[in-house]
């Protein structure tokens, strides 16, 4: 095996572009050396990316921020304005694993896993966020959503990477959040899950609404139809029957080991009825 | 001074909090554990696992994997004799398959190589030739007639014909009629319960380093629960003689009974040997999961009948226990414990074994009764709900206490239940106030506790200070312990006293470290070791004294005269007597040996509150306090930890631990993420209340408290949750799938 850590996206691109064997790309690694310890894959190169300036930075563009792609769970829990503006993306990110497995994990790495159950990938969907992706025929933008293509896979064309990820500006009273279904209290793997994004309009009632919800089909799902029961409603106990019901009825999920169809079904409207309300609630709260 | 049984003292030492001996180790990493062993030259081993659940091995190819660069030695079931007894057949066969792959992960091949890597590229080049075999992984497939057959004819003779083969124990247990106290009761519920195997879970994999050199001496340095027990198994299989193996046990990072068997250290022997190298042999943790341990699983029928004021007339329990693909018996001590806490007309338990293609049971900590005690105090609880009666006062009711004949025989000596009761009745606890979708479990525990053989060595340093040394690994603080009986029977303080854990070659024989016997019989023997000790050196001054040596006798860490005819001499402290042994006679020394007797059994009772989220399932314990008979606790904060711990593991079985298997036979969560211990944010802190009931059989009233703490959570929790919910629950774990299912059913 070989281990490259890239010093530009050019390098990097290029190494994985020109390579015939299986390529793996490494970022914060907390995938993928489980992965590789496991025996789960033996790649012939591994390219590191995080040492590519400009990686682990947090830059304010357009009333938002762009995050790059090696920017780990603790050093974005500890940026006041991304989680002042995008609270739900950042609690979805720090799920992830452990205290020390927070000091590595990348969302970009997340995204890129692939996995449906990636806690970091339904607030981004929710968000709207937007991935920058560097490869061959150089850069291009691309919806987080459009990202994942099944469990492992991504859309991603061979030598492209995932560089930074934009996360938009948005109004004064507008929130989001994130919760996950799991066994235990921490140290698991979303069974269910699902991140609201809101907007409140000047009445307090929901102005725009975006759900997404995750582990409960191939890839993340964007929730259209739950996101429209919510609009121009204050989040009454009937509105939240209804929004959980809608989201469980897109639902595609699977038996295994985890929880049954059916369960996951249920817990994804909860999850998601539950997120909308403290997004709302956090909203409120901004004046 | 014979002082075999318990007198009553006022003890200086034993009781309080001193630090642990092996702390500062184990703190700051220095502590060497199972892995941490390594020798010049050592060779590093892995093992092939067979993928099938069920599989004839019709060939193994190893020429590819011998010829690769770095490969040392390869080894199969062709480099090991076959046993001619069944037991230690079986146990062989567990750590190499011979002719059959009995479960997914039954290792198959072995091979030792220079490096790591090598030795994993080796496992690739083994070409095992498998005939798939039909399999069946649950224990009510398996009785049934026409299941495949794990193994053929290993059925014992209390077995009746015409049974499944995989049927291959039974057992029955009780006294009374049972018609008769049926036709009392007012009411008579009767459930059936099924519970999953779950796994030992010690954080350190299973680990060792093993030595042969060419003249057939051997060393094994491992992480064990019993280096004795280990050195008659690997010497047995490798057809050595006990001298010539020397085991020594690491530090250990948990067993709870799982490490008290052999897994892979005949396999890294064979491979020294076969080497001529040192052999190091680790196991991942999925190897830990899918060769190691686990618990038997359950399906159980319990029928209890009570009457309106809460007696119970009559209770009968069928227990059908599986411990994967070997006969074992571990299902007679579910069926001797599980209605032990009442005192009973009639009660009758019986108990079958049934193989399935799953890895070989290993103990774990109070084997096979928490399984039973669950179904019985599940519909103890809802009898008590269906009569509005006080779950506690219930219990206390039909409590069993002291002349109580046992459901499994004997009559009961001084036990702790009924104080243990009124204790747990008494608390804050059981008053405090409930939520909604909150409910409050109760449950009764018991465990037999054992002592068996052991030896102990203690040694008068001339310096005054004294070293103990032990046979069995520290694995719950035992050093501490140890030391403060020691310290508490010659009167020295406890910083004086350093006890150690020896190898095979430096003590005779001690059991494993299982049964809680520990604290209690290895207590027993270093109070009986320092008794010695103390004799020699009364001694030693009624020599220096020139009086008879009956005229002497030890007051706090001293010779003294006994009484005012015997002379006047000032006292001599050990330390006195001991710089001087060199003109008294030489050193001085204790030693005891027994095979010890009246471990004392020891009951525990659990109160668990629980809030359960209807919408989706999720069991939260809110408060949990542990009531606990430890006869006397040596180190509280030690007998607290197992009491706290053995809570932990069971509400971890019962709310989400489980081995989870695929249809192809499969176990389909070898890994801490899906096989769900509880991590610490999901329980609150667990209270205890440590009761003193002094056991009639241990100088110091000593009972062994490891394994009770574990028998009660599985039934306090499921009464909590059932309580909480309207629902009965009866299958283990009550993972929130399942909790949920069952919530929407009743609608």
């Amino acid at each position: 095996m070989q281990y490259v850590a890239a010093k530009t996206a050019d390098e990097a691109v290029a190494l994985l572009a020109g390579h015939s064997g299986m390529a793996r790309v490494l970022a914060g690694g907390t995938d993928l050396l489980v992965q590789l310890k496991s025996g789960m894959v033996e790649p012939d190169l591994v390219v590191d990316i995080k040492r590519i300036p400009g990686m682990k930075d947090i830059t304010p563009e357009a009333g938002g921020f762009r995050i790059g792609a090696a920017v780990s769970g603790a050093e974005l829990g500890e940026h006041a304005g991304v989680c002042a503006l995008w609270p739900g993306v950042v609690e979805g990110f720090n799920l992830i694993g452990s205290t020390q497995v927070q000091g590595r994990a990348t969302m970009a790495g997340n995204l890129c896993n692939a996995s449906p159950a990636g806690d970091a990938v339904p607030s981004l969907v929710a968000a709207d966020a937007i991935a920058r992706i560097h490869g061959p025929n150089g850069s291009r933008d691309c919806p987080i959503g459009d990202i994942p293509a099944g469990p492992g896979r991504t859309t991603l064309a061979k030598g492209e990477i995932v560089t930074s990820i934009f996360l938009p500006a948005r109004p004064a009273r507008a929130s989001d959040a994130y919760l996950r279904f799991i066994p235990r209290t921490e140290m698991d793997i979303a069974v269910a899950s699902a991140g609201v994004s809101l907007v409140l309009a000047a009445d307090g009632a929901v102005a725009s609404a975006r759900v997404a919800l995750g582990a409960v089909a191939p890839t993340v799902l964007l929730a259209e139809e739950a996101a429209r029961v919510i609009v121009g409603t204050k989040l009454d106990d009937d509105t939240l029957a209804r929004m959980a019901a809608a989201c469980s009825a897109i639902c595609k999920p699977i038996t295994d080991k985890r929880g049954t169809i059916e369960f996951r079904t249920k817990t994804a409207g909860v999850m998601a009825k539950r997120a909308a309300r403290i997004a709302y609630d956090r909203a409120g709260a901004k004046t | 001074m014979a002082l075999d049984s318990y007198q009553k003292r006022t003890f200086k030492q034993v009781g309080t909090r001193p630090n642990r001996p092996d702390g500062v180790d184990k703190v700051t990493g220095r502590a060497m554990y199972g892995a941490d062993a390594t020798a010049p030259g050592m060779l590093h081993a892995k093992v092939l696992r067979s993928p099938h659940a069920h599989a004839r091995i019709v060939s193994i190819d190893t020429a590819a994997a011998e010829a690769l660069p770095g490969v040392k030695a390869v080894v199969t079931a062709a480099d090991f004799g076959v046993p001619e007894d069944a037991f230690l057949r079986d146990v062989q066969d567990h750590c190499m398959a011979r002719e059959k792959a009995l479960y997914d992960g039954h290792a198959v091949a072995a091979v030792a190589a220079t490096t790591l890597a090598a030795a994993k590229a080796a496992l690739k080049l083994i070409k095992v030739q498998y005939e798939v075999l039909p399999h069946v992984t649950d224990a009510d497939e398996a009785m049934k007639p026409g299941a495949p057959v794990v193994q053929a004819g290993r059925a014992y003779e209390n077995v009746p014909a015409g049974m499944s083969e995989n049927v291959t124990h039974h057992c029955e247990f009780g006294h009374g009629d049972l018609d008769a106290g049926f036709a009392k009761a007012d009411h008579i519920i009767e459930r059936h319960f099924k519970t999953a195997a779950t796994h030992q879970g010690y954080i350190e994999p299973n680990a060792c380093l093993a030595s042969v050199t060419s003249d057939g001496k051997a060393e094994l340095w491992v992480c064990t629960q019993g280096q004795f027990f280990y050195r008659t198994l690997c010497a047995a299989i490798l057809g050595m003689e006990a001298s010539q193996l020397r085991v020594t046990a690491s530090e250990i990072g948990g067993g709870f009974g799982g490490k008290t068997m052999v897994y892979m250290e005949p396999v890294a022997l064979a491979l020294s040997r076969k080497a001529g190298r040192p052999v190091k042999l680790v196991l991942t943790r999925d190897e830990v999961f899918r060769a190691t341990g686990p618990t038997v699983s359950s399906s159980m029928d319990v029928k209890i009948g009570m009457t309106k004021d809460g007696r119970i007339t009559a209770g009968q329990a069928v227990l059908r226990y599986s411990g994967g693909a070997f006969p074992n018996t571990t299902v007679d001590m579910g069926a001797q414990a599980a209605f032990a806490a009442y005192d009973l007309d009639a009660v009758r338990t019986f108990g079958w074994n049934v193989m399935t293609n799953r890895p070989k049971e290993s103990a774990y900590r109070a084997p096979g009764a928490p399984l039973s005690i669950y179904g019985v105090e599940s519909v103890v609880d809802e009898l008590c709900q269906h009569f509005g009666l006080d779950p506690l006062k219930v219990r206390l009711l039909n409590a069993a206490t002291e002349g109580t004949k046992s459901s499994y025989g004997p009559t009961f000596p001084a036990i702790g239940l009924k104080a243990t009761l009124e204790a747990a009745l008494a608390h804050p606890h059981y008053s405090a106030p409930l939520g909604t979708n909150q409910g409050r479990g109760v449950s009764c525990g018991f465990w037999f506790n054992f002592g068996g053989n052991t030896c102990v060595s203690l040694s008068v340093n001339t310096d005054g200070t004294v070293g103990v040394t032990e046979g069995n690994p520290d694995i719950g603080g035992s050093r501490a312990s140890i030391s403060l009986m020691a310290a508490e029977e010659l009167g020295i303080p406890y910083e004086k006293i350093r006890t150690i854990v020896a190898d095979t070659s430096s003590l005779g024989y001690n059991d494993v470290t299982d049964g809680s016997r520990v604290t209690f019989a290895v207590g027993l023997a270093t109070i009986k070791a320092a008794r010695d000790a103390i004799r020699k050196m009364c001694s030693r001054a009624a020599k220096i004294w020139g009086i008879d040596e009956e005229a002497v006798e030890w007051v706090d860490g001293a010779a003294v005269p006994a009484g005012p005819n015997a002379g006047k001499f000032p006292p001599m402290t050990l330390a006195e007597i001991a710089a001087v042994s060199a003109e008294t006679g030489g050193p001085i020394s204790g030693h005891y040996e027994v095979n010890a007797d009246g471990a004392g059994v020891s009951f525990g009772v659990h109160l668990c509150d629980i809030e359960v989220d209807p919408e989706t399932g999720a069991s939260k314990v809110l408060r949990y306090t542990v009531f606990q008979d430890a006869g006397k606790a040596v180190h509280p904060s030690y007998v607290e930890g197992q009491m706290q711990g053995g809570a932990v593991q069971g509400i971890g079985w019962a709310l989400n631990e489980e081995y989870i298997y695929g249809a192809d036979g499969k176990l389909q969560n070898p890994g801490f993420l899906d096989y769900r211990i509880p991590v610490s944010s999901d329980l609150p802190m667990i209270d205890t209340v440590i009761l003193e009931i002094p056991n009639p059989g241990h100088p110091y009233g000593v009972r062994g408290v490891g394994e009770t703490g574990i028998v009660p959570p599985l039934a306090a929790t499921a009464n909590a949750v059932s309580r909480a919910v309207g629902v009965r629950m009866t299958e283990l774990p009550m993972s929130p799938p399942k909790l949920l299912k069952a919530l929407e059913a009743k609608g």
